[in-house]
């Protein structure tokens, strides 16, 4: 589709992708109409410190926002929240919102995100049980974030190991259920994962591994949590953090192809060519991995997505960058890059009890994908490496004698 | 209110007032000025921030953390005056500030 025949854009989903896909489209000079819709009320934010800097108190909503809501008048976007969108009339190029209006477009923008799972619990819906999602589920937890309060985090992800990081430091009693033997089970080696599972026992945060929640007890406020095989954890306060599930209605209900995520191309075009998909509700073709198709729950992708959609409706082209994702916890900075699903060999350079060591999976002799902990020439010289389809041997990112930059520099 | 000016690659000028205890990536991203793509919102896990800090101010917008400079060592086009603008906390003292833009941050 060349970009004259575009000159309705709208965008359904204000988080951060539906947002930069806004914004990124006026930088790059369309100028035709841009309609931005959010159900949250707030101006697109950023999602990751909320389980971080903002949980612990130390940023503000105003600085959570990408840009005050006035910014996106000022670019003339037009941006329409709270609201839903509830039908995609394909047919007629329509998107209807809540309270019937209908809202043409020539090119629409699915950026609907995810929503998190609910504990399926009898006591799930007790005071002090809550979801990690948005600003108002943490403006709702932060209070009761109080020296000596109970907490039950359920599932060792990466948002539960975050929230159980900052927990800590703000003296909580924490105690982490994970259904899995060991945490981040779906998201890194068993060697990482078991570094951070003695990172955070030495914090002091208590671990029921392989732990199956069977019910939450309470009156009107939770009291405990107690688990299949009998045992009862005392709980303040109890956060699910369980995953999410794609926000993919709209899509399925107007018969886009959906399989775990609004299926794309390279160019985020769904199997509509009217309408693209990005972020946490779509699942991308991934330039980097071959034939791989991958749904990415991170900021990256959803910038990427704005950025590969941007780039495609003006007519221009996107080089896309490496997946990366990093996470924070105590003074411990994860950053990830490459996707490591399908490794079969793992190198490590530097030690872990030096609380600085990168992790770098192989598949055959190609590098896929780095953790690196507190090292971030280790990360930012794999994704290089990765983004331009390079790879090195094992045996020189052992030899710590080389900087990293060496390597990099070196490999073909 | 403290004001920043960014120069783009280009030769454009941004004024910006931000407020004490932003950073400098932060004013740039809220007034949409282009050339800062700061996609970590200010983790320093993307280096995408990067600027040229005019060398007048070098000495007040401070030194380097160990984590800022092996980010910027695999960053383009970095000089000694180079630094990742998530890591340079906006207060009086930088009232007036000056910092060019690279040609590309990635």
């Amino acid at each position: 589709m060349a970009s004259g025949e575009i000159n309705r854009v709208i965008v359904v989903g204000a988080g951060q992708g539906g947002g930069e896909a806004a914004q990124r489209l006026r930088q790059g000079g369309f100028a035709g109409d841009i309609t931005l819709i959010g159900e949250e009320p707030s101006a697109p934010y950023q999602r990751p410190p909320l389980s971080k800097t903002y949980l612990k108190g130390e940023l503000s909503m105003d600085r959570l926002l990408l840009r005050p809501k006035a910014v996106y008048a000022e670019e003339n976007i037009a941006f329409l929240s709270p609201l839903k969108a509830v039908w995609i009339d394909r047919a007629n190029k329509k998107v209807r919102v809540e309270g019937g209006r209908e809202l043409p477009y020539d090119a629409l923008v699915v950026a609907t995100g995810a929503r998190p799972r609910r504990l399926p619990l009898v006591g799930a819906d007790l005071n002090g049980v809550h979801l990690f999602r948005t600003a108002a589920d943490v403006d709702e937890i932060r209070p009761r974030f109080t020296p000596g309060a109970k907490l039950v985090v359920v599932g060792a992800g990466y948002i539960g190991l975050e929230v159980a990081a900052v927990a800590r430091q703000c003296g909580l009693k924490v105690t982490v259920i994970e259904t899995a033997v060991r945490p981040l089970a779906r998201v890194t080696s068993p060697e990482v994962a078991g570094f951070f599972l003695d990172e955070h026992t030495r914090q002091g945060v208590r671990f029921v591994l392989g732990g199956q929640p069977a019910l939450i007890r309470g009156e009107q406020h939770v009291t405990s949590v107690c688990l299949a095989d009998g045992m009862e954890i005392d709980a303040d306060l109890v956060i699910a953090g369980i995953g999410v599930t794609p926000e993919t209605n709209l899509a399925q209900q107007c018969g886009l192809n959906v399989e775990d995520g609004i299926v794309t191309d390279r160019q985020c075009r769904t199997s509509d060519p009217a309408i693209f998909a990005i972020g946490d509700c779509a699942r991308r073709q991934m330039v980097h991995y071959g034939e791989r198709f991958a749904r990415l729950e991170s900021v990256h992708n959803a910038v990427e997505g704005a950025k590969i959609v941007a780039a495609t409706i003006l007519g221009q082209r996107h080089a896309e960058e490496a997946p990366w994702f990093w996470s924070d916890q105590y003074d411990l900075k994860l950053q990830i890059a490459g996707l490591f699903q399908g490794y079969d060999h793992v190198v490590f350079r530097g030690v872990m009890a030096d609380r600085a060591f990168a992790a770098f999976y192989y598949k055959g002799d190609r590098l896929i994908a780095v953790d690196a902990v507190n090292r971030p020439a280790e990360y930012l010289g794999a994704k290089m490496l990765i983004q331009t389809n390079r790879t090195v041997a094992p045996s020189v990112l052992e030899d710590m004698s080389r900087p990293m930059k060496e390597i990099v520099a070196a490999a073909n | 209110m403290p004001k920043i000016t960014y120069i783009e690659h280009s030769g454009k000028e941004h004024v910006v007032e931000a407020p004490n205890g932003q950073t400098v990536m932060e004013a740039a991203v809220k007034h949409a000025v282009p050339g800062i793509d700061a996609d970590c919102g200010g983790a320093c896990a993307c280096a995408t921030c990067h600027v040229y800090v005019d060398p007048e101010w070098l000495a007040k917008t401070g030194e380097r953390s160990s984590m800022e400079d092996s980010m910027l060592d695999f960053a383009n086009d970095v000089e000694d005056n180079s630094r990742l603008s998530c890591q340079i906390k906006v207060s009086d003292a930088l009232d007036g500030l000056v910092v060019r833009l690279p040609k590309s941050q990635h």
